[in-house]
């Protein structure tokens, strides 16, 4: 599968108007005004989506009918509960085309990208015996990043180097915002360990070079972490066809609850790596001495777990599997390009790609004059909510030279008309403040 | 636009971001304390350098002589480095320490000002902030140059033991 595969399925319909109304009538915070009665305009999708009835319904479900604790007990709530938590694991598996036991829970995407870069940290301390052997790290191994990373999938590399000996490389950035893969055998070479990348950036929305990346860390046998947040809620997304060694992706972003995310590894890794969080549920068996460890996913999942939001992202995963991931991403490819648009208004200044080709529904941009935090000031007034900041990117902020930009990003709830209304509330900031 | 969001932008602080007052670090006199202070706005990138030049003068007390800094942020920001520069310059560190503690309880104020007529007239133009109290998230641009103005004038050894009381 080719990354332009991921983003241009072969065929989908597009959502019918009543379709679209039905979807946004199962949202029920899109109902509600803000700033002194304004429709609510959310673009902040990115950052975190709504949440559609089902998942509010299944977690409140999970709390009046089957709450118990998950895998000890032997009553017919823990039976319950168990197999709620267990077929949530299925749901999400399948959902980005995973197998079950290949799928552990973590509080997040950024709690898994950190189990990841612990697990190599722990092997490399000699925990995990012969079969964590592969993971262990020396000084001089490099882990490759891009600069245009999450600071999620930066800084737990950079602390995984300055605990190994191991040393940070990464791509920078080109001036369309794509990673500059020129020398793609000058970064990835034999002393590569880890290529860790994002599937789609979280500012500029441009969707990575996976097919290249996966590629070249193969030529040189490095394991490849896939940051797929931005992805999993938006594209059809199949983790086995990609064929990375590891991915992330959070529940909260993807129209589940905040609070749970998962982690993506091929199985025969997860049966070697090392436990990370140690104590509770994650056992065999437990002497004064010594501990043996649970086989995988349980041997990550320490301590009592999230179940509701388990329960509720498998039912969002169900929800937009339901909808059809094709549709979810014909849908915004038609409001990528609505977005894109604003690069009529004058003095707006778009950060990445300016076309609609491998990327997502989302625009960071500069206001000439006025600062971020002011732009989206005014679009609050107008009851549009998007972000401003970094968006936890600094380098690739700093790769363009600014310290902010504000970001709209749209989901599947968004409509072209919502976009209108966010263009036109653009177009009236740089007169607000004077700016020539 | 509603009157909130024009209550925050008032027209004086629009003047002070585009005409900032201090901008451009400046050496501070032969003799005179000295104290430099970088604060970073995590959230939204922004930041300033500020530096003090304090003169210890025995009839007058201990008095700031100049704030000079260098930042780029938000008007909100920009304008309030700019007024708090204004407002302290010529100061001693009791009035300083009194305008601080003014400003912060305006910000406080969730957009509802302060009973107290003396002490916000004693503000002057920082009694514009009073919409951006109204804003919660805003709250800390305004705030930004106030914390480096603390932070510089700690780091000038002013506060220690000076006529102007020490400082909490």
């Amino acid at each position: 599968m080719t990354t332009a595969d991921t983003v241009r399925p072969a065929s989908a319909d597009v959502l019918t108007a009543s379709e679209l109304a039905a979807v946004r009538a199962d949202f029920p915070l899109l109902e509600r005004t803000v700033r002194g009665g304004r429709p609510l305009v959310y673009l902040d999708s990115a950052a975190t989506s709504q949440k559609p009835n089902v998942v509010l319904e299944a977690e409140v479900e999970f709390y009046e009918q089957r709450n118990a604790a998950v895998h000890r007990g032997a009553h017919q709530l823990a039976e319950e509960a168990t197999e709620a938590f267990e077929s949530a694991r299925s749901a999400v598996a399948a959902f980005v085309g995973a197998d079950d036991g290949e799928i552990v829970w973590a509080p997040g995407a950024t709690a898994a990208l950190n189990l990841v870069a612990y697990a190599f940290s722990n092997a490399t301390a000699g925990r995990g015996g012969e079969a964590a052997e592969r993971f262990r790290l020396a000084p001089g191994d490099e882990i490759v990043v891009t600069e245009a990373e999450h600071h999620a999938n930066l800084v737990p590399w950079q602390e995984l180097c300055a605990r190994t000996g191991a040393v940070l490389r990464w791509f920078g950035v080109g001036d369309d915002g794509r990673i500059d893969l020129s020398h793609v055998d000058e970064v990835i070479t034999d002393r590569t360990r880890i290529v860790a990348f994002g599937h789609v950036s979280n500012v500029t929305g441009a969707v990575g070079p996976v097919t290249e990346l996966v590629a070249a860390a193969g030529r040189v046998g490095a394991y490849t972490v896939l940051d797929a947040c931005q992805s999993v809620p938006h594209l059809p997304v199949d983790l086995h066809a990609l064929g990375v060694d590891f991915a992330a992706f959070s529940a909260h972003k993807m129209l589940g609850p905040t609070g749970v995310g998962a982690l993506y590894a091929r199985r025969e890794l997860l049966e070697a790596m090392p436990p990370v969080t140690t104590g509770g549920s994650m056992v065999e068996v437990v002497t004064m001495d010594a501990t043996t460890y649970a086989p995988p996913p349980q041997r990550f999942e320490a301590g009592t777990q999230m179940v509701a939001q388990a329960v509720g992202m498998g039912v969002a995963a169900q929800w937009l599997e339901e909808l059809g991931m094709s549709r979810v991403a014909q849908h915004e490819r038609e409001l990528a390009a609505e977005l894109l648009r604003i690069t009529e208004i004058p003095g707006v200044r778009l950060i990445g790609p300016t076309d609609t080709v491998d990327r997502l529904a989302v625009v960071s941009f500069v206001v000439d004059g006025v600062h971020a935090h002011d732009v989206s000031q005014v679009l609050d007034d107008q009851g549009v909510a998007v972000r401003t900041g970094h968006h936890c990117a600094q380098p690739l902020h700093r790769r363009f030279g600014v310290a902010a930009t504000t970001r709209a990003s749209a989901s599947v709830y968004t409509t072209v008309e919502e976009i209108a209304a966010f263009r036109e509330a653009l177009a009236g900031v740089r007169a607000f403040f004077g700016a020539e | 636009m509603s009157s909130s969001l024009e209550q925050m932008y008032q027209q004086v602080i629009l003047d002070h971001a585009k005409f900032p007052h201090g901008r451009g670090l400046v050496e501070p006199a032969a003799g005179h304390l000295a104290g430099e202070s970088h604060q970073v706005n995590p959230t939204c990138g922004d930041e300033v350098t500020l530096r003090v030049d304090v003169e210890r003068d025995g009839a007058a007390g201990t008095v700031v002589r100049g704030v000079s800094w260098d930042g780029q942020g938000c008007s909100i920001s920009q304008a309030s480095v700019s007024v708090m520069t204004e407002l302290v310059t010529g100061r001693d560190l009791a009035e300083v320490r009194q305008l601080d503690a003014t400003f912060h309880a305006l910000m406080a104020s969730r957009g509802k000002g302060l009973d107290d007529e003396a002490a916000l007239d004693a503000l002057g133009d920082g009694e514009a902030f009073t919409g951006v109290s109204q804003y919660p998230a805003r709250i800390k641009c305004a705030l930004l140059g106030w914390a480096a103005l603390k932070d510089s004038l700690a780091r000038s050894g002013a506060l220690a033991d000076s006529t102007g009381g020490s400082d909490d």
